[in-house]
C-alpha cells in the first residue's frame, strides 16, 4: 500500500502543477466525437497561434465532458486565471481566443462557456451552471473530459485506484457484501444485481475463474461506453481489478468492439501505465492478488453483447447464444465461472468502494439506486452524454438537460432496438428498470434517440426490425424467421402496399417473436413494433388506409414539387439532380418531372440549406 | 524484402494454436490485405488445426470480415439510429447511385469501396461518414459532394 501513497504523492504533485501553471494549460477535447467535429485541425491551429505570437504553452489532450453539441472544446488556464472553457472552437476561432488570452490578456468576446476552478472570477459562472450540466450528476463520468486519458497520474491525482486499495485491505466476500448494499445493478440494461452476480461466482467452485468486461457496445445511437473509455480508460481497469479481487479471477478480458479504434489505443496504452505502475499483473500492490487483462476486438455482431455470444465469440466460434442455465456465472468462458459487466457497471464500482455503499445509496430511488448514463441523440438541441440518478423523469432529461426539440416532440427511443418509442403523455415517467418495462420499453444500455415530427415512427420500426433481422444470428426459428416476416410487412406498409387487416397480423407476429425467441435479441426485436402500435397505430393506421405518411419520410408515400413563385432560378437542384428530372433555364422557376424522380432529397437538401431562395422545393404526401 | 506469405507466418505463430486465437488472426489477416483471401482462410485452417469450412463459418458470421479486395479509399457511412433519422440512408443512397456500387463493393475502377457499418459512436454529431480513417460530423448531400471531390 505504500507503494499507493507514493505514487499518489507525484501524482497529486503533477496535477497541482498543471491546475496552478507558471506557463499557460491548453486542454483540447480529443474524443473520436471532438476529432470529428475538427479538433486535430483546432490543435494545430493553435500550435501555429503559439508559434506566430511566441507563446510557451502546455498542450494536453483530454477527452469529452459530453456536450457534444459544443464541441471542439478547448479550455484554456492562464493569467492566474481559473481554467476556462470554450466551445464550438474552430480554427480562426481558435486564433482569436489564443490572442485574446495570451497576448492582450483579455477575456472580453471570448465567451467562455464557464470556469472550472474553485471559485468564480471575471462574473464568468461555473462550467457546471451551464443548462446541459447544471441537473446531472456526475459519478462515473467525473473524469471525463478533464483529466488526460493518456496519463495514469491524472486519474492517481483524483482519487484513482484508492477504490482498489480499499478493496484489497478488505475480504472478497465484504467487497461483495459493499456493492450488494450499494444496489448497484447492471447497467447493460438487464439491471441484474451485480453483488448477486460475484457472489454467485465467488461460490461457485473451480480452481480458475474470469471476468469479462462487455465494451461491445451493438446499440446503434448510443456511445457511452465509447466515451469512457476515451475519456477515463483507468476508471474501467480499477473498476474490473475490483471485480476480479472479489470473485476471485486471476484473468480478464475486455470485449471491445473493433468500430472504436480510439478507445482501443486508450485501453492498451492505459493497461501498460497500470501494469509499469504495479496495479496490473502479479502481487498488486504487495496484496498477493494477481490480475492480466487481455484485450479481445469484436468482429462487428450486434448479438455478442447477449452473455452467452459473448463467451462463445471470445472461444473463437460463431456468436451464438445457448440456452441458460447454467448462468455464466457458474459455467461460462471455456466452462468456468465467469462475471460478465458492462463498462459502466465496473467504472462505477471504484466510486462505491471509495466512498462507501451509503453514499451511493443517496442517488436514485429505492431499488434503483446511484446513477445511468445516457447518449441523449436525435432531434435534441443540446445533443451530447449525460449522467442522472435513476429515477429521474424523462421529461427532465428531454427539457432541461437536452434543452428539447426544435419541431414539436413526438417520441423517445430507450433501449435502442430492444426498446420502445416513448410518447409524450408518458414523459413524466421516472426512468426506472421498472417502469421502462412497465410502459413496453427497456433501460437498455442508455441510448436516448428524441425524434419530432419529421420522424416517422412507422419507419423507425421499421428500421430496428431491419436491423435486428441482420443481425438475428440464425440459431433459433422465431427470431430468424419471425423477424423477417415482421420486416417484410413493416414493408409493404411503409411502401402503401398493405391493408388495414396487416396491423393485427404484424401485433400477433410480435408477440410470438417475443414470447418464443432464446435470446434476449430476439426477445425484445419486437419491442419497437409493439410500442409504436400502441402509443402511435393512428400513424399505421394512416399509412395502411390513407396511404399517407405525416412525417414525410416514406418514400414511396411522397412527392415532390417546385413552388414556382419561390423558385428564383438559381439551378443547384438542378445540378444535384441525378436523373435530370428537374429542368429549367437560369433565373426562371425551374420544373420537376415527378416520373424521373427517385426521391433522393438533394434537390430539398440543397434547397434548404444552399440555394437562393431556399425552401422553394416542398415535400407532400397525399391521402388517396 | 519478405513476401507477404512468411510474414503472416510469422504472425501466425505469434498467436497460440487455439480455437480462441481465430478470431485474432482474421483480423490480422484483414489488416494485412485489406480482406480475407482463399490463401489465408487455408493457412489460418492449417495453423490451427480446423478445416477451412469452419473457419469460413465463422469469418462469415461478422459483419467486420470482407472476402473481396477494398478499394483504395474505404467510405463507411453509418447507419445507426440517430444517423437514420438525420438522414445516413439517403447519403448511402446517393453514393452507391454515383458511384455505381453497392454496400460492401468496390467500384470497377477499385477506387472506392462502400460500406454499411451499424453506429460510430458519434451519434450527437449526426449522420456522419468515415473516408479511410476520418469520420466527417453532420454530412449533408452538398458536404459529401465536397468530401469526395478531394478524392478526384
Amino acid at each position: 500500500m505504500n507503494d499507493l501513497k507514493r505514487l499518489r504523492t507525484k501524482s497529486i504533485s503533477e496535477w497541482e502543477e498543471i491546475r496552478t501553471p507558471g506557463e499557460p494549460v491548453i486542454y483540447i477535447g480529443m474524443a473520436s466525437c471532438g476529432i470529428a467535429a475538427g479538433a486535430k485541425k483546432v490543435k494545430s491551429a493553435i500550435k501555429e497561434s503559439l508559434d506566430k505570437y511566441n507563446i510557451n504553452a502546455r498542450l494536453i489532450e483530454v477527452g469529452c465532458i459530453g456536450t457534444c453539441y459544443l464541441e471542439p472544446i478547448v479550455d484554456i488556464s492562464a493569467n492566474g486565471l481559473p481554467r476556462l472553457s470554450f466551445g464550438n472552437v474552430d480554427e480562426k476561432r481558435a486564433d482569436f481566443i489564443i490572442r485574446k488570452l495570451l497576448v492582450d490578456k483579455d477575456l472580453s468576446k471570448t465567451k467562455p462557456l464557464g470556469h472550472l476552478g474553485p471559485e468564480s472570477s471575471n462574473g464568468i459562472p461555473h462550467l457546471f451552471e451551464q443548462s446541459m450540466l447544471k441537473p446531472q450528476v456526475r459519478i462515473v463520468t467525473k473524469n471525463c473530459g478533464l483529466i488526460d486519458p493518456g496519463n495514469i497520474n491524472h486519474y492517481l491525482a483524483n482519487d484513482g485506484y484508492l477504490g482498489i486499495s480499499r478493496a484489497l485491505e478488505m475480504k472478497p466476500s465484504e467487497v461483495i457484501e459493499e456493492i450488494t448494499k450499494a444496489g448497484l445493478r447492471g447497467r447493460g440494461g438487464a439491471g441484474f444485481p451485480t453483488g448477486k452476480k460475484w457472489k454467485t461466482c465467488r461460490n461457485a467452485k473451480s480452481d480458475i475463474k474470469y471476468l469479462i468486461c462487455n465494451a461491445d457496445e451493438g446499440d446503434p445511437g448510443a456511445f457511452m461506453n465509447r466515451l469512457l473509455i476515451e475519456s477515463d480508460p483507468h476508471a474501467l481497469l480499477e473498476g474490473m481489478l475490483i471485480a476480479a479481487y472479489a470473485i476471485g479471477a486471476s484473468q480478464a478480458y475486455i470485449y471491445i468492439r473493433a468500430e472504436y479504434p480510439l478507445a482501443i489505443v486508450r485501453l492498451k496504452k492505459a493497461l501498460e501505465q497500470a501494469k509499469d505502475a504495479g496495479l496490473l499483473g502479479n502481487n498488486i500492490l504487495g496484496s498477493g492478488f494477481s490480475l492480466s487483462i487481455k484485450i479481445k476486438e469484436g468482429a462487428g455482431a450486434f448479438v455478442c453483447g447477449e452473455e452467452t455470444s459473448l463467451i462463445h465469440s471470445i472461444e473463437g466460434k460463431r456468436g451464438m447464444p445457448r440456452t441458460r442455465p447454467p448462468y455464466p456465472a457458474e459455467s461460462g468462458l471455456y466452462q468456468k465461472p465467469t462475471v460478465i459487466n458492462n463498462v459502466e457497471t465496473l467504472g462505477t464500482a471504484p466510486h462505491i468502494l471509495r466512498n462507501g455503499a451509503e453514499w451511493y445509496r443517496q442517488f436514485g430511488v429505492e431499488g434503483n439506486f446511484g446513477t445511468k448514463t445516457f447518449s441523449l441523440v436525435g432531434k435534441i438541441r443540446r445533443s451530447g452524454l449525460i449522467e442522472v440518478p435513476l429515477g429521474t423523469p424523462l421529461r427532465k432529461i428531454i427539457y432541461d438537460i437536452g434543452g428539447g426539440t426544435l419541431k414539436p416532440f413526438k417520441a423517445v427511443q430507450t433501449g435502442g432496438p430492444s426498446g420502445g418509442c416513448i410518447p409524450a403523455e408518458l414523459l413524466d415517467t421516472p426512468v426506472t428498470y421498472e417502469t421502462l418495462s412497465s410502459i413496453g420499453s427497456i433501460m437498455g444500455s442508455g441510448g436516448l434517440i428524441v425524434m419530432d415530427e419529421d420522424t416517422c415512427v412507422v419507419d423507425i420500426a421499421r428500421y430496428f426490425l431491419d436491423f435486428i433481422q441482420k443481425e438475428s444470428c440464425g440459431k433459433c426459428t422465431p427470431c430468424r424467421v419471425g423477424t423477417r416476416h415482421m420486416v417484410e410487412m413493416l414493408e409493404k406498409i411503409c411502401t402503401g402496399n398493405a391493408t388495414p387487416d396487416i396491423l393485427d397480423k404484424l401485433e400477433s407476429m410480435a408477440k410470438l417473436v417475443q414470447a418464443t425467441s432464446l435470446c434476449g435479441l430476439g426477445q425484445t426485436a419486437p419491442n419497437p413494433v409493439l410500442t409504436t402500435l400502441r402509443y402511435f397505430r393512428p400513424e399505421y393506421i394512416e399509412h395502411v388506409k390513407d396511404y399517407y405518411c405525416s412525417a414525410l419520410v416514406c418514400s414511396k408515400l411522397i412527392e415532390f414539387s417546385v413552388i414556382k413563385e419561390k423558385c428564383t432560378g438559381c439551378q443547384r437542384c438542378v445540378s444535384v439532380c441525378p436523373t435530370g428530372a428537374i429542368t429549367g433555364p437560369r433565373s426562371e422557376p425551374h420544373n420537376l418531372d415527378t416520373s424521373k424522380c427517385i426521391k433522393c432529397r438533394a434537390c430539398y437538401e440543397v434547397c434548404r440549406f444552399d440555394a437562393i431562395a431556399g425552401n422553394a422545393i416542398i415535400i407532400t404526401s397525399r391521402k388517396e | 524484402m519478405k513476401n507477404q506469405e512468411s510474414l503472416f507466418a510469422e504472425t501466425l505463430i505469434k498467436e497460440p494454436a487455439e480455437e480462441g486465437s481465430l478470431i485474432p488472426l482474421l483480423q490480422k489477416a484483414q489488416e494485412q490485405d485489406g480482406y480475407i483471401s482463399a490463401d489465408k482462410v487455408g493457412q489460418i485452417a492449417d495453423y490451427l488445426s480446423m478445416t477451412e469450412s469452419e473457419v469460413y463459418g465463422v469469418a462469415s458470421f461478422y459483419s467486420q470480415f470482407r472476402f473481396t479486395p477494398p478499394g483504395e479509399h474505404s467510405i463507411s457511412v453509418c447507419l445507426g439510429t440517430a444517423c437514420h433519422v438525420n438522414g445516413g440512408e439517403a447519403l448511402l443512397d446517393t453514393i452507391g447511385r454515383d458511384m455505381d456500387v453497392s454496400p460492401g463493393e468496390s467500384t470497377a475502377d477499385g477506387k472506392f469501396d462502400l460500406n454499411r457499418v451499424a453506429c460510430l459512436g458519434c451519434c450527437a454529431l449526426a449522420p456522419v461518414v468515415k473516408i479511410d480513417d476520418e469520420i466527417h460530423s453532420k454530412v449533408n448531400i452538398i458536404k459529401l459532394n465536397e468530401l469526395l471531390s478531394r478524392y478526384e
